[in-house]
């Protein structure tokens, strides 16, 4: 590549500045966000309960929405990177329709099957689990939406393996399970960890789905709307701000590790 | 004992069909073949990896067929040597021995002896990323036998090595299967590899095995067409070595090269031997006059089989040359080989 795009042609000079668009595209209103507020502003609204309620509702949803995805979708990833059979590709899309789907309309959806009318709904009601408006629903939300980030991400890595890796361990005297354990996860631990975080990172910026099932109590996007409705752009600033910040820890820990993974190969 | 009855596997793009095969106690098996026969297929299959359709896997007295892999008793040794990348050379040495109720102390010297007999003490905090393709490949068979197996299966454990490596790791095989006494199963395509370790050897092609029987066997008499193609080169005498001379028979050969080994064999290739009607004035070390026996016509080419001093070479020339040399059974003629053309194991 390098030795293709060294001439200073027009064609370089248009592909460059198509480049930098897209930069200052993306980079331009984060500086304008991040530097509206000022530190008296940001140093307030995080002292607001409600903000830091709203806050850390989204952190701990979302990272309970991981470990859902983690704990449930870690065998199916493994499943579908190790065995080929008829449907597979069906399954595999299925896993990629949270993707796809508009967002409100994945909150109406789950709404659907967890609301009165429907025999699930009366079902976990009997059972006395309440997900409209409550943590409990929230979860299940984001877990919907981030499932496919970490199922994905944890499948390549499962895919990365040889499979003789665990054959050989297979015939040194280990079982299926404690190949699994010994081989297959300690290898695959890197991908599996970024899928954590990409679903994270996925479900504590879920706004539209959220909104539909659970108004109250309000998670950070959600509070983030509101106050822009009811008090201006000004007001619901050093929210973004906040979140954006968290975000970008996120992101940030994300890069460290898929870095890191580049040095070892 | 390994005996196999009848075995069929299929795995969509390859397949085995009636598998059978018998390989003794303690002894070295070669499985030759092409790319894609099934060769890899097969040791699988013994190892307990992949699904059996049909037939049987007998390992000892026990049936196997249906046990997982685990309680096969059997390792397998892969030519990209497999190495766990997360474990250093002694975790992935003893890997299996959590799984092997034995004396701890006798597993212990076991694993020592290996280490030192495989050259691997200074290696053993590496990590497999650090290690050259001959080391790696003496780590997973440190692996590989640490566990006590009744079978090794090796699936081309050399043909990734360069030649220096090769011959060491090659010699390290021999010394370790007398030592150990554990029976070896050595996939293959180099012949010299094949006759220098092993006693038996089947020949496989299109999932199926062709040929059984000992190395002599298949390469003097090659089954079909197919196996003799395979085994490609089929001068090959024992030889008695004396300096730079190979002795087989009543002819002495000039290798043009000292060997170290007292014994072993000599081969050369059907197309390295030169025929001419008169003794050859040229840089050939090696010349004798012999008798032609057979004719053999191969299409484009032809083999022409001569008696030397009862010692029976095989020729490769194109048509042109049998005419021009006006080539006939019974005619008298010489043939010429370099030196260099002759290789030793």
């Amino acid at each position: 590549m390098k030795g293709i795009i060294k001439k200073r042609g027009l064609f370089f000079f248009l592909f460059m500045s198509s480049g930098i668009l897209i930069l200052a595209f993306i980079v331009l209103p984060l500086i304008q966000l991040m530097s509206a507020p000022s530190f008296e502003m940001m140093k307030e609204t995080i002292k607001d309960k409600d903000v830091l309620k709203a806050i850390w509702l989204s952190i701990y949803t979302a990272l309970t929405a991981s470990l859902i995805a983690f704990i449930f979708g870690t065998p199916l990833a493994y499943l579908l990177a190790r065995s080929d059979f008829r449907g597979k590709r069906l399954v595999e899309s299925i896993i990629d329709l949270p993707i796809v789907i508009p967002h409100p309309v994945v909150g109406i959806a789950i709404l659907g099957v967890v609301g009165k009318n429907h025999w699930f709904g009366q079902l976990i009601n009997d059972l006395g689990i309440r997900l409209m408006g409550n943590p409990a629903g929230i979860i299940t939300v984001l877990t919907f939406v981030g499932l496919p980030f970490y199922i994905n991400a944890a499948k390549e890595g499962f895919e990365n393996i040889s499979p003789r890796l665990e054959n050989v361990s297979r015939s040194l005297g280990a079982s299926m399970s404690g190949t699994f354990f010994r081989v297959t996860f300690p290898l695959a631990r890197r991908s599996m960890l970024t899928g954590v975080l990409m679903c994270t990172a996925r479900a504590i910026s879920e706004f539209g789905a959220v909104v539909v099932i659970a108004y109250h109590p309000m998670i950070a996007p959600v509070l983030l709307y509101e106050r822009y409705e009811s008090y201006g752009l000004k007001y619901s600033q050093p929210i973004s701000v906040w979140l954006v910040c968290i975000c970008l820890t996120l992101f940030l820990a994300l890069r460290v590790v898929t870095l890191n993974r580049k040095n070892e190969a | 004992m390994i005996k196999i009855n009848n075995l069929s596997v299929s795995l969509g793009s390859f397949n085995l069909y009636d598998i059978d095969l018998e390989i003794e106690e303690n002894s070295f098996f070669v499985l030759m073949g092409p790319t894609g026969a099934g060769k890899t297929v097969l040791l699988e299959a013994i190892a307990g990896l992949t699904p059996v359709r049909s037939g049987s896997i007998f390992i000892g007295n026990r049936d196997v067929t249906k046990l997982p892999p685990e309680k096969h008793g059997v390792s397998i040794m892969y030519q990209d040597n497999s190495l766990f990348p997360h474990l250093n050379v002694m975790e992935n040495i003893s890997y299996g021995l959590k799984y092997h109720k034995t004396d701890k102390n006798k597993s212990n010297k076991r694993i020592d002896g290996l280490i030192e007999q495989l050259g691997l003490s200074s290696l053993l905090n590496r990590l497999p990323l650090n290690l050259s393709g001959g080391e790696l490949q003496r780590v997973s068979l440190a692996r590989a036998l640490a566990v006590e197996p009744k079978i090794v299966l090796l699936d081309e454990p050399l043909s990734a090595l360069d030649p220096n490596f090769r011959y060491e790791l090659r010699q390290m095989l021999k010394d370790l299967h007398k030592s150990t006494g554990v029976t070896f199963l050595m996939v293959t395509h180099d012949f010299g590899e094949a006759i220098s370790l092993a006693e038996k050897a089947a020949i496989m092609n299109g999932g199926r095995i062709v040929q059984t029987g000992t190395i002599d066997e298949i390469f003097q008499k090659p089954c079909c067409n197919f196996a003799a193609d395979f085994v490609g080169m089929r001068n090959i005498f024992p030889a008695e070595f004396h300096g730079t001379k190979a002795k087989t028979g009543k002819l002495q050969i000039d290798m043009g090269r000292t060997i170290d080994d007292t014994s072993g064999h000599i081969a050369i290739r059907p197309e390295d031997i030169v025929l001419s009607g008169e003794k050859l004035q040229s840089s050939m070390r090696n010349s004798f006059q012999g008798k032609v026996l057979s004719i053999i016509d191969l299409g484009f080419f032809y083999e022409i089989d001569i008696d030397v001093n009862d010692i029976l070479f095989r020729s490769l020339i194109s048509k042109g040359s049998l005419y021009e040399l006006k080539i006939k059974e019974n005619s008298e003629l010489f043939i010429s080989f370099k030196a260099s053309a002759i290789h030793n194991f």
